[in-house]
């Protein structure tokens, strides 16, 4: 499983590498987002502080939806779906390969937008550690149930428009504690309360990683 | 009940029928492919045949009758039979950001096959020097077709299934398709041709099977009797 999913991974950060879709089209989006929050919000510096938190991982999840959507139609050019079915490749090794890829993706783009919300916002952040492991631990959530509902939505002619209808809803909870852990880490919160969301953040990777393992390869050969 | 497939087929269908929705892909295919076997699977458009040759790769399930590929179930056993059995589609399964070798070298690593094979497998369809650092985007269909090939014969699984093989490639390229069909026939492999060319793929093949509205019609001996037996057509 674990050579299959550094393949994978390998295939798709190459993929990437190559297209610099994440970077040339993605982000930039991602800021742009940031900023129209900031035009909507008006020139308040201290309501775009306290909204910064939110406004992140609202724009990190926008970021998720293209990104995902890029992960799977990578697979859908020229029957690429069928090739990796095809393969053998083992179903779970595969799920996490793609998860692992885009993973990698949003703590990039997270780390972008972290940037563009302390220089746009004016947010402090006091203690950094925990902005650091939200990410990775918010990027893990998001990727997980982003290629496991990717996958639902491969097979479908309207799988642009349904992905995010479906994915959305099922992540709000990486929405709730990302912003609550951000809250806590920036200038004023309490530290301590954002250790409690942290662990509902690796509650919800441990189901979705789990789930991931044993449902994605059913579902790549349904979907 | 279907008799039990010997265990010398490579691949046995019983009353086979597939479906997509509510349309039948395969109405009851009864057809057996003995381990070593070449067979041209010939018909019309939309006859069935490429159904036919995804039924057996396990990429469509059945509605109902049985498959075995293999001696495997290939829906049930798809783990085990998929890196034992090669498919070379319409599509070509290839990675538009990704340069020739990189394709071939994922494709064959992903199926467990020796990296070792790929070397000599790309200079063998002709891809060689620039163009393996190509990215598959910029490949005409022919070579794009070429690669498929490539990594078919890196793998050189034990059933061949083959559709439309010869389309999109030049007079070069079907040559060595040609021997390579030769060689893998020739070595034991099981290799099943789906063609309504069957004039190129008459002289690679022993026995060819005719798919009209998702079943099996007629069946003939290459180079013997034209016409050997009629398959009942059940109404």
């Amino acid at each position: 499983m674990w050579r299959d999913t550094l393949l994978v991974a390998g295939k798709d950060l190459r993929i990437e590498a190559r297209s610099l879709v994440a970077l040339s089209q993605v982000a930039p989006f991602g800021i742009v987002a940031l900023v129209l929050f900031a035009f909507a919000l008006g020139p308040d510096r201290a309501l775009m502080a306290r909204g910064a938190p939110g406004l992140f991982w609202v724009a990190v999840l926008f970021c998720t939806v293209l990104a995902v959507q890029r992960s799977v139609s990578v697979e859908s050019a020229d029957g690429a779906r069928d090739g990796l079915r095809l393969s053998g490749l083992d179903p779970a090794g595969l799920f996490l390969g793609k998860a692992v890829a885009v993973a990698a993706q949003l703590v990039v783009l997270e780390a972008l937008l972290a940037v563009g919300v302390v220089l746009l916002y004016g947010a402090r952040i006091d203690v950094p550690w925990l902005i650091v492991v939200s990410c990775v631990l918010g990027s893990i959530g998001l990727a997980t149930t982003g290629t496991l509902y990717g996958a639902l939505s491969a097979g479908l002619r309207v799988r642009e428009t349904l992905l995010p209808f479906l994915l959305l809803p099922i992540v709000a909870p990486v929405l709730l504690a990302g912003t609550r852990i951000w809250q806590a880490a920036m200038a004023g919160g309490t530290p301590a309360d954002g250790t409690q969301w942290l662990r509902l953040l690796v509650i919800f990777d441990a189901v979705y990683v789990a789930l991931g393992i044993v449902v994605y390869g059913p579902i790549q050969e349904t979907a | 009940m279907a008799p039990a497939a010997p265990s010398s087929s490579a691949i046995s269908l019983h009353d086979a029928v597939a479906l997509s929705g509510r349309f039948p892909l395969l109405a009851g295919v009864d057809l057996e492919v003995a381990d070593g076997e070449s067979l041209l699977v010939e018909g019309p458009n939309g006859a069935g045949k490429t159904s036919l040759l995804r039924v057996c790769a396990g990429l469509v399930p059945l509605a109902s009758g049985r498959v075995a590929v293999l001696g495997l179930d290939p829906v049930r056993r798809r783990a085990q039979l998929r890196r034992r059995v090669g498919l070379l589609s319409h599509s070509s399964h290839l990675y538009d950001d990704l340069t020739v070798r990189e394709n071939v070298r994922f494709a064959v690593r992903a199926a467990g096959a020796g990296a070792d094979r790929i070397d000599p497998a790309c200079e063998r369809l002709g891809l060689t020097g620039r163009l393996l650092k190509t990215p598959a985007s910029k490949l005409s269909a022919g070579q794009r077709r070429r690669v498929a090939l490539a990594v078919l014969a890196a793998r050189w699984p034990e059933l061949w299934m083959l559709d439309e093989p010869h389309a999109g490639l030049d007079a070069s390229a079907r040559v060595v398709l040609d021997e390579l069909i030769g060689e893998a026939t020739a070595g034991g492999v099981t290799v099943l041709i789906a063609s309504h060319e069957s004039a190129l793929v008459e002289p690679l093949v022993t026995r060819a099977v005719t798919v009209t509205g998702g079943r099996v019609t007629a069946e003939r001996r290459i180079g013997a009797t034209r016409v050997e037996s009629e398959v009942a057509h059940v109404a």
